[in-house]
Parts: structure tokens; sequence; C-alpha cells
């Protein structure tokens, strides 16, 4: 059993069949990636996964809890996080306080008035996002304003943010997509570094070889709706399957 | 101090010294002297000052920090109006339970209206809370005041008469007070040419204003007030981070709305008397002017802006013909006529023309508000100083 569970999963836009029988497993403590042409149905499946979208069938389960229909804030709390196409931080805060709130949704939940406590005196939401900031080296720049950072350090500090809550599995929605080659390798650096360190769970989804196979162990490719092949990354870079989806249009 | 920084300390201490010597502030020119009709030292002008300052401090709670504009925060300044005068009408003229009653019913009728608005954001929630506040004014002004269910006596405008019941009132006095003591009492000091006017009701609204001031103060330095700012820059980022902003804005727009209802309740007991024009959108309008204009999301700036518009509208609407005359009598005939036609358009009736032009160059040139424009001054002197102005390019602001 994975830790994410995904069965039977079908979604229909109108006339589209946009994903058809979906079964995958993430297993705990593996970088999983799911690839596919464009239009495969990769964001549709992701959707589906944080509960944007309700399949019209099938079952989504998180350690045997089904995610169906729950609020983003709600799967988050069962220890989902997610990393986005384009870094999702609060710009205009500080790279500190990024790293706090993370800190105080874990430890406070949904919802908490502490209109009266000051933030100063927080002292272990304080060192945890320290602690943080230091593991991801960035502790140099804790008093930037995130708007202010390269893309790459803003990617870094989405990271840490949801690092910071000790989540159980890592969703990632094409994390390199537009970035210079060098950001690009840094990312997977990143990635490849907090693996080891951490041993979490990470799902990816992403079009870009270079990344998919530096980085995962195991690989689904997807390709109109549906799972062709999952296997380890050196099995599918052989696959007939794959190259037929990727290029076989031409031949058609 | 009272578990803030030293620098808010600091900030606490000059809004406390400001406010307590407002009279001596407010009145910088000689009774005599011909600027002494540009001194706002007298009671009933500083009273607005601090009422509108609260309710501006409460406003930006919502919109400084969230950045959720609310178009319709009169509303429950208005029901917090009513709320208080009926009080004075059963009770009696003590403003305590009069101003504890208008907070706690605006409290309820913000919850209410923040439920429904708080589900959309944007445009489509300053639509929605615009239209409540003009249905509320169009209820306070015609359908709740007929004669079987009389709660706001319409047009007219609710204040008490001498049949109305009062039932604690006993001997107490005829007019709003604080234990006896009269809002209306003040103490005149003179100093040579100066008439300093120290004024109860003014105090009350000055203490009113400090603990308000304070209040706000703790809610920015908290977690709470960490979020609210993490709601105004990414929600999507907030809600996948496992928090759920709606409990937060509602949170915030409660609070707004009761530092709204604490501000017409004081409206009522300096002068208990409330109309349905209080809650009209042009008084919604203005407290997002003085927002704006003071500095959004800033500390002290809702505090300047409702003092910039409030002196405005008092002051600057009192100068008339005549008085351009006596300022430009010093030229010749022809060319006094002529500087006081040119002048006449911006003052007198039209006050708002300057206060319009005034609020454009501060939106184009200051997006941060009279507060950012402090802060530019502030920083340029200071590095004057240091490097004696060799380098003043390093406080231009990279954008």
């Amino acid at each position: 059993m994975g830790i994410l569970e995904i069965k039977d999963v079908n979604k229909r836009f109108g006339g589209l069949q946009a994903l058809s029988n979906v079964n995958l497993s993430v297993k705990e403590g593996t970088i999983h990636a799911i690839i596919g042409p464009n239009g495969a149905g990769k964001s549709t499946l992701l959707n589906c996964l944080i509960g944007k979208l309700i399949p019209d069938t099938g079952t989504v389960t998180f350690e045997g809890q089904s995610v169906l229909g729950r609020k983003p804030h709600e799967i988050n709390q069962m220890g989902i996080s997610r990393v986005f196409q384009t870094p999702e931080i609060f710009t205009d805060l500080t790279v500190f306080e990024n790293v706090m709130i993370p800190c105080l949704a874990k430890r406070d939940g949904a919802f908490q008035l502490n209109a009266f406590k000051p933030v100063l005196g927080e002292t272990d939401i304080i060192e945890k996002a320290e602690q943080m900031l230091i593991d991801l080296k960035m502790i140099d720049k804790r008093h930037e304003i995130a708007s202010s950072m390269s893309r790459g350090d803003k990617r870094r500090l989405e990271m840490a943010m949801c690092l910071a809550q000790d989540p159980k599995l890592l969703l990632l929605d094409e994390p390199t997509a537009g970035m210079a080659r060098a950001d690009t390798n840094n990312t997977i650096e990143l990635l490849k570094e907090i693996q080891e360190k951490r041993g979490l769970t990470m799902a990816i989804i992403e079009h870009d070889m270079h990344v998919v196979f530096s980085l995962a162990e195991r690989i689904t490719v997807l390709a109109q709706g549906t799972p062709i092949v999952e296997d380890a990354p050196e099995n599918i870079k052989g696959n007939k399957k794959v190259q037929e989806a990727y290029l076989g249009g031409a031949h058609e | 101090m009272l578990k803030l920084d030293k620098k808010d300390t600091t900030l606490f201490l000059v809004v406390i010294a400001m406010t307590l010597l407002a009279p001596f502030i407010m009145n910088p020119f000689p009774t005599d002297s011909g600027l002494a009709q540009f001194n706002a030292g007298y009671p009933d002008l500083m009273q607005r000052f601090a009422i509108f300052g609260i309710f501006a401090i409460g406003f930006n709670i919502l919109f400084g920090l969230t950045g959720y504009l609310s178009f319709g925060h009169a509303a429950f300044l208005g029901v917090g109006s009513y709320a208080a005068v009926w009080m004075f009408k059963l009770l009696s003229f003590n403003i305590l339970p009069a101003i504890f009653l208008a907070v706690l019913v605006a409290a309820i009728f913000s919850l209410a209206i923040g439920f429904v608005c708080l589900r959309r954001s944007g445009i489509y929630f300053s639509i929605l809370t615009l239209a409540f506040a003009q249905m509320s004014f169009a209820m306070a002004y015609s359908v709740l005041s007929n004669p079987s269910f009389n709660l706001t006596n319409g047009e007219t405008g609710l204040q008490v008469y001498a049949d109305d019941p009062q039932i604690l009132k006993g001997s107490g006095p005829d007019a709003t007070h604080l234990f006896g003591l009269e809002m209306r009492n003040t103490f005149t000091l003179d100093v040579g040419a100066w008439a300093f006017q120290f004024n109860l009701g003014f105090y009350i609204c000055a203490m009113f204003l400090i603990l308000a001031f304070y209040i706000s103060l703790r809610i920015f330095r908290s977690p709470f007030g960490l979020i609210l700012r993490a709601i105004k820059t990414n929600q999507t980022r907030l809600n996948f981070t496992g928090t759920n902003s709606r409990p937060y804005t509602l949170a915030a727009f409660v609070i707004s709305g009761m530092y709204a209802g604490l501000a017409g309740g004081l409206m009522a007991a300096m002068d208990p008397l409330a109309g349905a024009e209080r809650m009209q959108w042009t008084a919604s309008g203005e407290v997002v002017l003085m927002t704006i204009l003071g500095g959004a999301g800033t500390l002290l700036g809702p505090i300047l802006g409702a003092g910039f518009i409030k002196y405005f509208e008092n002051i600057f609407s009192k100068i008339n013909d005549s008085v351009l005359q006596s300022w430009f009598s010093f030229m010749p005939d022809g060319l006094s006529d002529f500087f006081v036609s040119i002048v006449h358009p911006f003052v007198g009736k039209g006050w708002h023309l300057t206060l319009g032009l005034l609020f454009m160059l501060v939106v184009t040139f200051l997006p941060g508000g009279l507060v950012e424009g402090g802060q530019k001054i502030w920083s340029r002197l200071r590095n004057k100083d240091k490097d004696g102005g060799a380098k003043s390019t390093a406080t231009t602001p990279a954008e």
C-alpha cells in the first residue's frame, strides 16, 4: 500500500475524457514522477489530488483517508504540502515572516484568534523558522522582502515554507517550468538534498525529462488520460510505448 | 512596556502625548490674530478628530491588513449611534452603557454582514458591503420609522425627548455625562493671547482613541496580524499552508465593525442624536479616503488621514470671500480681486476640490500615504546629516 492511492479515477469534461481509469500508488519515502506530453491529463490529475476537482468516479486516498471534496487547508492539515509552478510565496512579507506563517499554521490549525500575543514572544515558532532557514541556507536573507529575490531563491523559500510543516507528502507541480538551466539544476540539487536528508515522499508532475530522470525513483507515464507505463527510470527510457506517446504523433 | 518593543513603545508614547496635548497643538495661533481661523483647538472639532481617528484605525485593521476594501463601514457607525441614543432614551444620559451597547450591536451587525460579504473577495466584496450599507441606510431612513414601529425616527433623526422613560435618570444631569460629569464641561485656560480649551468630552474620546490605537498596535504585532497580512499578499498560498482564511477575514471584519460602532457610540455620546445620513455611502467613502490618504496598512496613517480630512472639512470650508478679501487686501484693487477669484473655487464650499487635488497628488506620488511622505523626508534628512547630502541617491526606493 502506498501513502497516496489513486484508484479507478475517471474525469470527463464535456466530450473529452480527461482521465480514464487512472490507478496510481505513491510509496512512502520515494520520489514518484508523473510525466506525459501536453494534454495527457497531468494537471487534471493534480487538481483531483488537491481537492480542486472532484473525479466522476474513483477514489483518492491519503494514508487511508479520502482527500476528495476537502478544502485546500484541510488537505494541507492531513500532511500534504504543495509546490506551485510559479513559486507562491507571501511577496510583501520578509523571508522570515514567510517561513513563520507555515509554522504558525502547523501549530495553531485552521484558525486561532491570538490577536494579543506579540509575534516576538512565540519563541518556539521563531526557533523553528530559523532552523529551517539555516537548513536551506537562507538565514542571511531573513530580513529581505520576498518579492525582491531571484526566481531560484523564491523557489528555495517556497520549499522552506513547505518543509517547515514537516509534510508527509510533497506535491510538486512542474517545479522547474520556465526556469533557466542553472536555476533548474539548483532546484534539482535542492530536491535531492532534501530527499537524502529527510527521506520525504514526493510526487512530481513534470514534463522536463532532464529533471525527471535526475530525480525520480519511479515514473508513471500518462498519455491521453491513461497511465501507460509505470517503472523505474532506466526502464522508461527504452520503453517503446513511451517513445510512441511522446513522438508517435509524427508517424501516424 | 505593555508588551511592546522599544520602537512601538516610543510610537505609542508619541500618540498619547499628541492626543493629550491636542488642545495646545491644535491651537497654535493667538485668538486675536488673523490666523486664528486656522486653529482647530475647539472641543467640537477635536472630538471629531478623535472619533474619526478611531473609525479609521478600525477600518485599517480590515483594509490595511487583509486588503478587503469595505465600502459599507458607515453602516456600523450608524448602528452604533442608534444603539447609543436608544440607551439614552431608555436608561439615562450616562455614556458607558450607551457605548457598550453601541459596540455590541455593531459587532453582531458586522458579524451578520461579514458572514455574507466575505464569501467573495475583491470588487465583489466591496459591492456587497456597499449594497448592505445602502440597505441599512434605506431601512433607517424610512422602513424602520413608521408610526407603529419607530426605531430610527427617519428623517428627523433619533433623539431624546422629555417624555422618554430614562428609567435610571433620577436626578442626573440633562445632558450626556459620565457618572455626573457632563461631556460639554469645558475649562478654558488663558495664556497670554491664547485661549486653550480643555473639554471633558474630548478627553473621553481621546482615552478611547489611545485604547483603540493600543489594541490595533497589538493586533499588528500579533500572529493574527501576521496572518491577516498574509491574506492580503497571497491567499492561495495561505490556504495551502493549512490556514482557513475565512474565519480570519471575518474576525478582522468584526473587529473593525466594533471600532466603527465605538466611533458611532462616541458620536452620540458627544451629541445625543443619530441620523440616517451617518450610514450613507458618502460616509463610508470618507473613511476609505482617510485611510488611504494617511497610509493604508500603517499604524499612524489612519489617524493622520482622519485628522487631515476633518481639518479640511471644518477649516477650509469656512474661508469665504470676505476672508479672502482681507488676505489679499494689501494688493492693489484689481490684482486682489484677481487673486480672490482664483483662490475662491478651492475654499469655502469648494474645499472638496482642494481635498480631491491633494488626494490625487498623494496617491500618485506617495502611494503609502502621508506616512510614506513623512518617512521619505525623515530618511532624507538623516542621510544628509550623515554624509552631508552626498549620498542622497541611496534613499530613492528601488522599484
